[in-house]
């Protein structure tokens, strides 16, 4: 979509490397318990339902959505670690489960858990990955980049859980790989920690890194991602850039009537460019496209009548807004 | 947090790294895996101790057996135990744990984002725990040699034979058993079965040449008899060559039937 931004010609003529999308996926499905075993009492839970995407050299995908709404489930086919029950996968040209050899030195992964020894320390943990990690980075390196040079001589046992998160993360960056894998990286990380996080990972992104990330944050998906997807139930719900995701949601005003007024009294809604409203006792609601015109309408009125408006808020369309009434709409569905 | 020198062009990286290689894997993973071992006292001393431990207990029992006839001495009866005690305890129990321990903290799942084959994850968490092994059963053919008085082996390629079949069994046994188990603490009853199996009827507590020979060639075929047959061949030189092919093969065969057992079996991470 707007790999041409950073990087003009993107994926053209002068390239060796010519495939236009790093990823690619199209029909995914992934089942468990189909293979009938007890561990699911449930018949062939169907995780994945028919998804497709792709992401272009460069780009900073996010997969957002709830815990449970399969994110997870769709990073680990891209990463290799498990077969689609059907539908396809591509990750730089190659099927990452069947040619995961082809893929693998190309890559960097953060799984949502990490998986260390609790008996190793960080540097013994890197030491490990680095002998089995093409072209890796010196470990001092790998551990100041994602600032755990103090900790790095600690068990990993009595590390935080953000400082295993962290050390994760310079596990997926070792190898200096062209694409990356971030399942929730930030989860269970304190604000600063966030943030820091945050900026290496556009620091990556600047450097041409391609990057499919998960989160339940939005605030993560909006401050990092080129594009993105919201996964409900399985299903993409809704993607596109940010603004695209954005812009196809209604901003809110909201605010009680006082006594004595009805709604009827309100300047003509269609006059304040008011698409729809709803009222629960005195609490009205209005959808607009246009929020600074309504809005001013509205508090023209309110000083004319000499009126205060309670619990007045006014509230612009936010990825969070069209997240929850996607969900809303997909549950109603 | 500079990233200037986290990624890298593809033409940097092309010219700079050559793949890693099977051995320089094998040994990263290896060594981390030796650490954990030497940071693991209960096992590691299990390991050490219990082999030997155990030799004592059982001598005075042995020194008691009617041996007359079967051409074996309270040495030749000993030492081999004491190895196929370093087989099964220092080896399979400790390597069943450590399987399942390294997949319940989901390391195994971790490993396999990388570049490491799947193989060599087996092997290279079993790297240290076997050549512990061997190196403990090197020192005890030694040590024990001169303590028990049945000298240097005679037939050492038999004794040698015995030692990488049996620990090829033990290891693809370990993996296979490592499926039945939830947690580090059933991995203790998981390995009971070959455990108890092969103490009791491959010949480590009682030879299998006192037995009737009936039983004898019934417990032949358990999965360390074979093992337990030619490591003891190693000093009282025994069976001609027919008979040590069919040990062989029957070694073979265990572990081959392990090996399927882990390919059909093995999981990779804990169940959800």
């Amino acid at each position: 979509m707007n790999i041409g931004e950073k990087d003009i010609g993107g994926p053209g003529p002068s390239g060796a490397d010519t495939d236009a999308n790093v990823i690619d996926v199209t029909g995914l499905r992934r089942s468990y318990g189909a293979t009938g075993r007890r561990a699911h009492a449930r018949k062939g839970f169907e995780a994945v339902r028919g998804i497709d995407f792709s992401v272009g050299r460069g780009e900073l995908f996010a997969l957002l959505g709830t815990n449970g709404a399969g994110k997870t489930s769709t990073v680990e086919l891209l990463e290799g670690l498990a077969a689609p029950t059907a539908g396809k996968v591509r990750v730089l040209g190659h099927d990452p489960y069947t040619e995961r050899r082809k893929i693998r030195p190309r890559i960097g992964v953060m799984l949502q858990e990490g998986g260390f020894p609790s008996e190793l320390t960080p540097t013994e943990t890197l030491r490990m990955w680095a002998g089995c990690t093409t072209g890796a980075r010196p470990i001092d390196e790998a551990l100041s980049s994602v600032g755990l040079t103090r900790r790095k001589d600690v068990r990993v046992k009595q590390l935080s859980g953000g400082e295993r998160r962290r050390l994760d993360l310079a596990l997926a960056l070792l190898g200096r790989p062209e694409v990356l894998f971030l399942d929730e990286p930030t989860t269970g990380l304190d604000t600063e920690a966030r943030h820091e996080t945050w900026e290496l990972v556009r620091d990556l992104r600047d450097s041409g890194t391609t990057i499919v990330l998960t989160t339940h944050y939005l605030e993560e998906a909006e401050e990092l991602a080129d594009r993105l997807a919201i996964l409900h139930n399985g299903q993409i719900a809704a993607a596109g850039q940010v603004t695209d995701v954005v812009a196809t949601h209604p901003s809110h005003i909201a605010f009680d009537l006082p006594n004595g007024y009805h709604l009827g009294d309100l300047p003509p809604l269609e006059s304040l460019g008011v698409i729809g409203h709803e009222t629960t006792g005195r609490r009205v609601r209005l959808r607009t496209d246009e929020l600074q015109r309504a809005a001013t309408g509205l508090l023209i009125w309110a000083q004319d009548k000499g009126i205060e408006l309670h619990g007045l808020d006014v509230r612009s369309a936010s990825l969070e807004e069209a997240f929850l009434e996607i969900a809303k709409g997909l549950e109603n569905a | 947090m500079s990233t200037n020198t986290i990624a890298a062009t593809t033409a940097e990286r092309a010219e700079a790294n050559a793949e890693t290689g099977s051995m320089a894997r094998l040994t990263a993973l290896g060594r981390a895996e030796l650490t954990l071992l030497c940071r693991n006292k209960t096992a590691l001393s299990m390991s050490l101790v219990l082999p030997v431990a155990l030799a004592f207990a059982m001598k005075q029992t042995v020194s008691g057996m009617d041996l007359g006839g079967t051409g074996l001495s309270v040495g030749t009866v000993l030492l081999p135990a004491t190895l196929g005690y370093v087989l099964i305890f220092a080896v399979y129990s400790n390597l069943t744990s450590a399987y399942v321990a390294r997949r319940e903290e989901l390391v195994l799942k971790r490993l396999r984002t990388g570049e490491l084959r799947d193989l060599e994850i087996l092997a290279g968490t079993a790297l240290p725990s076997a050549v512990m092994g061997l190196a403990q059963c090197a020192l005890l053919v030694i040590v024990g040699g001169l303590a028990l008085d049945t000298g240097l082996p005679t037939s050492p390629h038999l004794l040698i034979a015995g030692l990488v079949i049996g620990m090829l069994v033990v290891v693809a046994f370990a993996a296979a058993s490592s499926a039945l188990a939830k947690s580090v603490e059933a991995a203790q009853l998981a390995v009971l079965p070959l455990m108890v199996l092969s103490l009791i009827g491959s010949g480590m507590v009682v030879p299998l040449d006192v037995l009737p020979d009936r039983v004898a060639s019934v417990l032949e075929l358990l999965p360390l008899s074979s093992a337990m047959e030619l490591i003891r061949a190693g000093w009282t030189g025994g069976p001609d060559p027919a008979a040590t092919t069919k040990l062989l093969i029957n070694g073979f065969v265990w572990a081959g039937l392990a090996v399927f057992a882990v390919q059909r079996w093995f999981r990779w991470e804990p169940r959800r």
